[in-house]
């Protein structure tokens, strides 16, 4: 389905995650984050860029990989974006919500 | 048959190799003679026989659990005796089957090193060896109250621990909990959780026990036509759910549980479904992920660094269920793959991530879900298209007869690599009430 958001129009699953990233800039990142309650610091942006490049390497996102990843632990991660950090970052960051599970 | 020396490194190394190349007899070695192992064994004895090929079956452990029974093991409905056999009764007589720990995979030197030191060479391997609970991942989990008020029940010492504790249980806060997925058979804790509600109405303590089902997904289950199903009824039964919990620590003086958010909550039993995590031998060989399983091609199921090792069960990284039935399934096709890869012929991409499951609503009555990759699980009939006899996602007293056949199926057909009649291993779409195919 179509959205207007920070005044572009940008495709979205019925969950609001963007089905094509090329689609994504980061005027659309702060405007997700601002419907996560989120505002986005330089501390959320290392993180958002740093899923962006995972999920461009093809790597399979979970809590358990970014709190090894070096750059937050689980515990920061939740901080930064609470209740279901994965998830809220994921959406954010304009990439497909992690299929971490079956 | 000469394959086995003592391991000393380099110089022998070289004598295995020879001895196997001047007999001319070929190895294909299998690691982990659980669910899939044995089933890789029944299928493939009839196809790479004496004298061209060995094929030498390895596992640590002498008896063969029928693991689905560890979740009605704490509720007295099976015993010890109806879920234990012994492994080698399972293993055809032309298959060697070694009874030793496997130390390590020389993947790049087609060796595999014993526990005892010994050492064994293949042309193909394969490996089974599942997946176990690592309480250890979590601060607290196997602290003080570890087999006190907190249990697991994907072990057997661990449900029978449980069924002791529940015999003379009189009440409390139950808490059902799935620390990390994958898990295997990802609806064991929901069926948990269905089976404590009808055991403890039986036992008329139901209005005495609170049960809370708490998961690290955002609902019941991860699919989301099942999850308003399962919701569904764990609504009606009375058991709360919370869901998004990431657990940080068990807290064992105050018998809570404690997530990364800082929510917190209190238990009187906890039943946790610990992280699920390939052997450590993968890791000590270098081939895992960071939970240990191995990399593998999902539809071929080879190995995605080795060519001549495929991997099967719970043991590999594909994104299906950690199911026996998915085992099965997967046995089917590998069969096909490994014979194609002998021969030097292109292997087949066909494997679906195909599963099949029961999901014990309790009361009598289950519920089947049948899904793969692509396919989320819906309601419809099962085998037979309009007819069934069995319901999808709807409960039932018929389901719940398939799901204690399951058992008898299990030990009958299932090891034994039979095909199961009119269930095929890539998944049918008939019958099957599917509003749009997805992606
Ligand atoms: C509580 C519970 C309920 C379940 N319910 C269902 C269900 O209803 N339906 C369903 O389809 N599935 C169910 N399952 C899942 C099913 O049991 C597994 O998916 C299946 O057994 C996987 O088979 P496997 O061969 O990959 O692993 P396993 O059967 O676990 O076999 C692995 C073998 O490898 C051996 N091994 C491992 N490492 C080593 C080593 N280093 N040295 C020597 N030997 C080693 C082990 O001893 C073991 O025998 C359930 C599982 C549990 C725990």
């Amino acid at each position: 389905m179509e959205k207007t958001i920070a005044g572009k129009t940008i495709t979205v699953n019925e969950e609001g995650y963007l089905t094509d990233f090329n689609q994504w800039d980061e005027k659309i990142g702060e405007a997700l984050a601002t419907e996560a309650n989120i505002t986005l610091s330089p501390r959320h942006w290392e993180v958002v860029k740093y899923l962006q490049n995972e999920q461009k390497n093809q790597v399979a996102l979970s809590i358990r990989r970014i709190g090894k990843s070096g750059l937050v632990d689980i515990k920061e991660f939740y901080q930064l974006f609470p209740n279901a950090p994965l998830k809220t970052a994921t959406k954010i960051a304009g990439i497909p919500k992690p299929a971490s599970c079956i | 048959m000469g394959i086995i020396k003592r391991y000393h490194y380099q110089l022998d190394f070289y004598s295995i190799n020879n001895q196997t190349k001047n007999k001319q007899m070929k190895n294909l070695v299998i690691l982990g003679a659980g669910t899939a192992g044995t089933m890789m064994a029944n299928h493939l004895h009839h196809q790479l026989k004496q004298p061209d090929w060995q094929i030498t079956i390895i596992d640590e452990r002498v008896e063969h659990h029928y693991q689905p029974g560890y979740l009605f093991l704490p509720f007295d409905i099976y015993s010890p005796t109806d879920i234990i056999k012994t492994i080698e009764e399972f293993i055809p007589k032309d298959v060697k089957l070694l009874k030793q720990q496997i130390n390590k995979i020389l993947p790049k030197d087609n060796i595999i090193e014993l526990g005892s030191g010994d050492a064994l060479y293949y042309d193909v391997l394969i490996i089974a060896t599942g997946a176990k609970i690592a309480p250890e991942e979590t601060e607290g989990m196997k602290g003080s109250e570890w087999q006190k008020s907190v249990f697991d029940f994907y072990t057997f010492e661990g449900a029978l621990a449980l069924r002791n504790k529940l015999r003379d249980w009189q009440g409390g806060k139950l808490v059902v909990h799935i620390t990390e997925m994958p898990i295997k058979c990802p609806v064991a804790p929901l069926e948990f959780a269905f089976l404590a509600d009808s055991f403890f109405k039986h036992k008329h303590l139901r209005d005495k026990v609170e049960i809370t089902y708490v998961t690290p997904l955002s609902g019941a289950f991860t699919k989301p036509k099942a999850t308003e199903a399962l919701e569904h009824l764990l609504d009606e039964k009375g058991i709360m759910i919370e869901s998004d919990f990431a657990i940080e620590q068990v807290d064992n003086e105050n018998k809570k549980i404690i997530d990364y958010g800082g929510r917190e909550i209190p238990f009187d039993i906890l039943v946790t479904v610990p992280t699920n995590k390939g052997d450590a031998l993968i890791e000590r060989s270098g081939m895992g992920d960071d939970l240990n399983y191995v990399p593998t091609h999902k539809a071929t199921l080879q190995s995605k660094e080795y060519a001549n090792i495929f991997v099967l069960g719970d043991a590999s990284n594909i994104p299906a269920s950690k199911a026996g039935s998915v085992a099965h399934f997967e046995a089917e096709i590998l069969t096909d793959n490994i014979l194609r890869f002998v021969k030097g012929e292109p292997l087949k991409e066909e494997f679906d991530g195909h599963a099949n499951c029961f999901i014990e609503t309790g009361g009598g009555k289950a519920l089947l879900i049948d899904f793969n990759y692509t396919h989320e699980p819906v309601e419809g009939s099962f085998p037979f298209a309009g007819i069934g006899p069995l319901r999808l996602l709807k409960e039932s007293r018929m389901n719940h007869m398939g799901k204690l056949a399951f058992r008898w199926i299990y030990w009958n057909v299932l090891l034994k690599g039979t095909h199961i009649p009119f269930v095929s291993a890539t998944m049918s779409e008939k019958g099957k009430h599917y509003e749009t195919v997805q992606h």
